[in-house]
This record gives C-alpha cells, structure tokens and sequence, in this order.
C-alpha cells in the first residue's frame, strides 16, 4: 500500500527524519511508533504531502506519490480543529468536497455517517455549541467521510474520552475489515499494540526496527517464564544449567516465580523438573512488550558509542 | 483550480452572511447621506431663524436712515436713553441687539452691540460691514470722490481653468478634484488595513483552532493562503458596488429634497420683495456655491475614478493582503503581529500622509509620479492624482507594476506561509522567517 524509501527531511538546525524507510502492507493496521519529537508528525506531513522529503520516495500503491492520491488518504491531525463558527453540516461538506467529492456525493456520504453515529441532530449547530467530545466526533467523520484507502491517525486516543475512544476504535476496526489500510501514530505504544499486525520504531529521527508485531516479540524472546504454585510445597531454587530465577512473590498462598531458562533447554525440560516438586497452577510464557522492547533498543543506542557520537 | 474556487466560496459566503456585513454595507450609505442631508437642513435653518432685532441709538446722526435691513438684520431707531433701552433688551426675546454708535466714531472707529446673549460673528460681520460702508462713503465724499466712480473702476477677472486633451478642451475642476483625491486616498488607505487585517486574523484563526493541518492535507498551503486573500478581496469588491450603488440612490432621493429645500429659500426671498424689504444678495450668493459645487462635480469624470479606484484597491489589496497573510502565519495571536505590521504599514502611511501635503498640489511632479510607479506606494499615489488626470501610458505601466508587486509578494508570502502556518507555538523573528523562506519544497 505504502512504501517509504530513505526518507531524509532536514530543518534548519535539526534533521527530523535520517534516512527513514519502512513498508506498510495493503489492509493491514500499521503502528508508527516513537517518544515525543522522534519524527513521527514529518514522516505523516510527508505522506500527506503537506511537506516534502529533501530525499527518499514515497510509493502509494505502487506509485510513486502525487496530488492524485489526496483524496485516497484520510488524515486525523494530532492537533486537531475545526472552523468554530462555521455549521456542522456546510463544513462537513466543505471538508468532504475539498477531498475531491461532488457536493451531493458529499452530502448523503455524510448523512449517512451522522445516522451510523447518532448526530443527524447537529447538522445546523455551530462546533463551538458542541461539546470537546462531540467535537471528535465530527472531526473523525470528517476524516473518512471520503471512504479513503489509507486512514492516519496521529495519536487517534489522545483527548478523547473512554467512551469515545470505544466507539472510535470499533469504527476504525469496521473501516479495516472493509478494506482500508490503518496507520496509527503514538508515543504510548500500549494503546495501538494489540491493534496493530505492523509497526516501526522511530527514535531520534531515526528508525529503530520494523516488522510484523508478533515477528519482533519472537525475536526479542528472552526465554523468561511465569510459574504459579501452591505455596505450601517446600520451595524451588534455581537449578544450574536449567533455570535461573528471576523474581519470586508469595500472594494468598501462592508462589508467583519468574524464571529464566538456561541456553539449550526447553520449558519442557524445566516442567518435568519442576512437576514432582510443586502443583503447578498457572505456566506463561513472558513476552517482552513494544515499550520494553523499545526501551531496550534505545538504552543499547545510547550505550553504543558509534551510534551516540552521530546525534 | 476546483479547489481554490470552493475555498474563495467559503471564505465570501461565510462574511457576507455575517450580520456585521449586512449592517456596514447598509449603514455607511446611510451615515454618508445623513451628513449630507443635515448639512442641507441646517444651513437652510439658518436663513429661517436668523431674524435679529436691531436697536440703534445713533449719537453721532451719521447714519439715520443708511442703515439697511438684511434677510437676518432688521434696524430699528431706539430712544436715546441708553439705561432704559439696555433694560428693554433684558426683556425682550433673543435675537435682539442694540447697537450703540458714539458720536466720535469717525474718529475712534468704535460702536457698541448689546445683547443678553454674544452676537453671532454673522451678526457682528454684518453690523461692523454697514457701518464701515456708510463711513467710507462720508469719507470719499468729504474727499470729494465720487462713490459710484469708485466702484466703476473695480476690476474683476473671472480665470477658468481648461485641461487640453485629445478629446479637445475641457473645463478643469482643481477644487472639487482635490476633495476627491483626498477622500480616495483615506479610503483605499482604511480599506487597505481593514480587509488586510480581515486576512491576517482569518489566517490566525485557523492557526489557533488547528484546523489548518486538515485543510491543508487537502489543498496546498497556497491554494488555502490565495482562496482565503481572493474570498477577502472579493467581499470587499461587493461592499464597494453595494456602496456606490446605494449611494448614488439615496443621493438621488436626497438631491430631490435639496431642490425643495432651494425652493424655500426662494419663498423667503420673495416674502421680502413682496414685504419692500431691501433682498440682500446673501442668500442668492448661498444658493450659488450649491450649484456652483454641482457645477464642479459634473466635470469630474466618475467613471474613470471608479474603475481605476476599483482596479487599484483590488491591486493594492492583493499585494499588501499577502504581506498580511505572511505575518499572520508566523505568530500565534494578534497580539503578536506588531513587530511585523511595522514595515508593511510605513509604505502606506507615509504615501498617505504625503497625499494631504504634497500630492494634491503636485499631481504631475517627480514625487507623484515615482510614488505612483512604485507598487508598494501606487494604491495610493496615483488614486489621488486620477483626478487631475493621468496619461494613459502612466497609468498602463503603474497597473503593470503593481500586478508584478502582488505576484511578486504573493510568492515570498507563499512560502513564509506554508511553514508558519504548521509552527505552533513558537515566536518567529525576522531570521527565522528568512530561514522559512529559504526551506525546500
């Protein structure tokens, strides 16, 4: 669907994006994920072409990227606004004809969407009558009333309230399962991770890694493990050449170990020593999470001096 | 192209639905006429209500019977007792006088006037013009001239001014073409503020509520910037015609009642001939600065201003709304624009302040033209000398040069804009902007 090759974006006394490139599969639910000011909003503004790269390409579907494809995309900004004294309807309309929709098009796209999310009532109220949520409401009708293909949300959650990030959420999964390729943008990656089947790690500009979600867990598997039992058995310890213990807490009666297993052995191996010793109630394995993966990356950056003396 | 054109709808659309547009529009017209109309009432007040009483107690005995009544004046003789006529005044209504005249004026050339209230200086100058003109004739009489000798060998030179052009000879109008220079330049210097800053607060509108980026994932960053200054210009365009257009009606229904209000003046005349009163030549003399302003005005050549007022606004308006349009995507607030507004309104200010001094009464000198030719400067400039007439090839380059200044600054707004417009938050300076403008892409 999108495919962006060694983007390089420079500010005057500051270079956004380093050579950025990443590929986001058609369908798929894309995480564009970094701190604060890693570069996250450029690398958006240039696949919304609001600005351009000072090198690399941008392909849309193959192509390289030109004004045809604005009206594929739909953009939720993370600063986010609407013309205060302007009313619902007309700039409902306004909005979805300057996305390249005819006026009538326009208009029963955006009825329709007023009926789906109960606000057929608004239609003649001025934005600043309604409420912060209602707001956000309208300004996300307003991003895919034009049924784009490619949806982006910068920090989509951010702002709106529970009840609103639900429903939202759900719309978004609808669009996805419709056909529309998703790419959220955030700094708290636990809010997009069990949404998304993609993602890229940006961080001071620069990309960090990418891939298939479940594929970068895998590769960050620390063979760690999590063992619940009765308590009243006589304690485990660490076995050499098996298992080292990483933590262990006692809770009602229970003994919660966190085990690490030794290179060349299996969990199998350690169940089969751990079960004449103890009932065992609940085994998981311990999958690092984005955010510790990424915390990871960026403390071993920082420690790697070739890289640190770059910055 | 289809984009720009929805964006010039939004942005006219939503003003001129504005109830503030609608009541501007209809309320200067009117503000316009009601001046005119109360100059008209008061001035023809004037000739009803300014009877006055004079009493006169002449000691000297010069002037029995040589003093004449007015359309304002009537001289009456009083008794010679001075206490007991100042005690009569005291009594009597306003309006009412007694003139005092010493029987040494001749020599002190001084006379008394009382009243309870201060004469008016009309009073006054009148008073003092008759008894001067009875004093000059017992002069050239006792100097043995011959009053009517006197006023024989009184030359009167009547110049009129002519323009000669193709068309042949004109009659040239300098006085009423000065009052329109004028009045133009204070209006495109208004309008050019006003619609300007309409631009500039339209833009940091859309800055602070942040709708901007949503936009401009749509459009690009000039499109919005140009359907914005376009939408602007052509409200302003409207509030214009509308105002001509209105303006001329009710001058219309207005110059209808000015006519009536002539046709009193000319009843009261004729109640004076018809009473024997002597008609003093004051009110004809009124009527005839009236029609001789009309006389003037109709050798203006309207059309010619307004078009070329019309030309020259929407000129001026695109090339200074672009500087306003850059200064409103570097800042955050209003309150911000200050240290910018500086160098986009000394051009102006200083043309405008010179159009008072210096342009009027040298409409074809150096300064005039090279502030005419100067795309910063022109908007004014050379609407204040249309009026005296300019040559055609003057006029053609003048226009040249200001389309080449709003291209020209339309592009360098372009570009500071489509940066500024995505700075939050962040108080530029000159260097940055500079720094903006030199970005790619």
């Amino acid at each position: 669907m999108l495919e962006v090759k060694n983007i390089v974006k420079q500010y005057a006394n500051h270079r956004a994006l380093d050579d950025v490139s990443t590929r986001v599969e058609k369908g798929s639910i894309f995480g564009l994920l970094g701190p604060n000011g890693a570069g996250k909003t450029s690398l958006i503004r240039i696949i919304n072409q609001i600005t351009a790269p000072d090198s690399g390409e941008v392909y849309f579907d193959g192509e390289r990227l030109n004004p045809n494809h604005i009206g594929r995309i739909g953009y939720l900004p993370e600063e986010r606004g609407l013309y205060k004294k302007m009313e619902i309807g007309e700039q409902m309309l306004y909005l979805a004809q300057l996305k390249g929709l005819s006026r009538k098009d326009a208009e029963a796209r955006i009825k329709h969407w007023f009926e789906k999310m109960e606000m057929q009532s608004w239609w003649n109220k001025k934005v600043e009558d309604l409420s912060k949520g209602m707001q956000q409401k309208v300004q996300f009708v307003a991003t895919v009333v034009h049924q784009p293909d490619l949806i982006i949300l910068d920090e989509p959650f951010s702002g709106f309230d529970p009840v609103n990030v639900s429903i939202i959420k759900e719309e978004i999964l609808a669009l996805n399962r419709a056909g529309a390729t998703i790419i959220f943008s955030t700094h708290r990656m636990e809010s997009v991770e069990e949404l998304c089947d993609s993602i890229v790690l940006i961080n001071k500009s620069r990309k960090i890694l990418d891939g298939k979600v479940k594929a970068i867990r895998n590769t960050y598997r620390t063979n760690t493990y999590r063992v619940e039992y009765l308590a009243y058995e006589e304690s485990v310890l660490a076995v050499e050449g098996l298992f080292s213990i990483e933590n262990a807490a006692h809770t009602d009666g229970n003994t919660t170990l966190t085990i690490r297993i030794a290179e060349g052995k299996t969990i199998n191996d350690v169940l089969a020593y751990l079960i004449p010793l103890v009932q065992i109630h609940e085994l998981k394995e311990v999958i690092p999470s984005i955010h510790d993966i990424f915390v990871q990356q960026v403390t071993a950056q920082a420690s790697n001096p070739l890289i640190a003396t770059q910055e | 192209m289809n984009k720009i054109l929805l964006i010039i709808k939004r942005e006219y659309l939503s003003r001129v639905k504005k109830k503030s547009f609608l009541l501007v529009t209809f309320l200067v017209p009117l503000f316009l006429i009601g001046i005119y109309a109360l100059t008209i009432y008061l001035t023809a007040k004037s000739f009803e209500s300014n009877q006055a009483t004079v009493y006169v107690i002449d000691q000297s005995g010069l002037f029995e019977g040589k003093l004449a009544n007015t359309n304002n004046i009537t001289f009456r003789d009083a008794s010679g007792d001075i206490p007991a006529e100042k005690e009569h005044i005291l009594d009597e209504e306003e309006k009412t006088f007694l003139l005092i005249v010493p029987s040494d004026i001749a020599a002190s050339s001084h006379a008394e006037l009382y009243a309870k209230e201060t004469a008016s200086l009309a009073i006054q100058n009148e008073v003092s013009r008759q008894l001067e003109q009875v004093l000059r004739d017992i002069a050239f009489a006792n100097a043995g001239i011959d009053r009517a000798t006197v006023e024989s060998i009184s030359p009167e030179v009547n110049l009129s001014a002519k323009e000669i052009t193709a068309d042949g000879e004109k009659d040239s109008s300098a006085g009423a073409a000065m009052g329109i220079a004028m009045s133009l330049s204070v209006l495109v210097y208004i309008c050019l503020f006003l619609y300007g800053a309409q631009v500039m607060r339209g833009i940091i509108e859309e800055k602070n509520s942040r709708i901007v980026e949503v936009i401009i994932s749509s459009v690009k960053p000039f499109q919005l910037m140009m359907g914005k200054i376009i939408g602007i210009g052509l409200v302003g365009l409207t509030q214009f015609i509308l105002w001509i257009v209105l303006s001329s009606a009710l001058m219309g229904v207005a110059s209808a009642g000015i006519t009536d209000g002539q046709g009193v003046k000319a009843q009261i005349e004729n109640q004076q001939i018809a009473s024997g009163d002597e008609v003093q030549p004051v009110a004809t003399s009124q009527g005839g600065i009236f029609s001789k302003a009309k006389q003037e005005l109709g050798k203006v050549d309207f059309p010619t201003i307004i078009i070329t007022f019309l030309l020259y606004f929407f000129g001026g308006y695109l090339l200074y709304s672009a500087l306003f349009a850059a200064v409103g995507s570097a800042v955050d607030s209003e309150t911000e624009t200050q240290q910018f507004m500086f160098p986009i309104t000394i051009p102006l200010l200083f043309t405008y302040i010179l159009s008072f001094g210096v342009l009027v009464n040298d409409p074809h000198g150096p300064l005039a033209f090279w502030l005419s030719m100067i795309p910063f400067t022109s908007p004014i400039a050379m609407l204040v000398r249309i009026p005296f007439g300019v040559p055609m090839w003057q006029l053609a380059l003048s226009l040249a040069l200001l389309v080449g200044g709003f291209v020209f600054t339309t592009w360098v707004a372009g570009r500071i804009y489509r940066v500024g417009i995505l700075m939050y938050g962040k108080k530029a300076s000159y260097k940055e902007l500079v720094k903006w403008f030199r970005y790619k892409g």
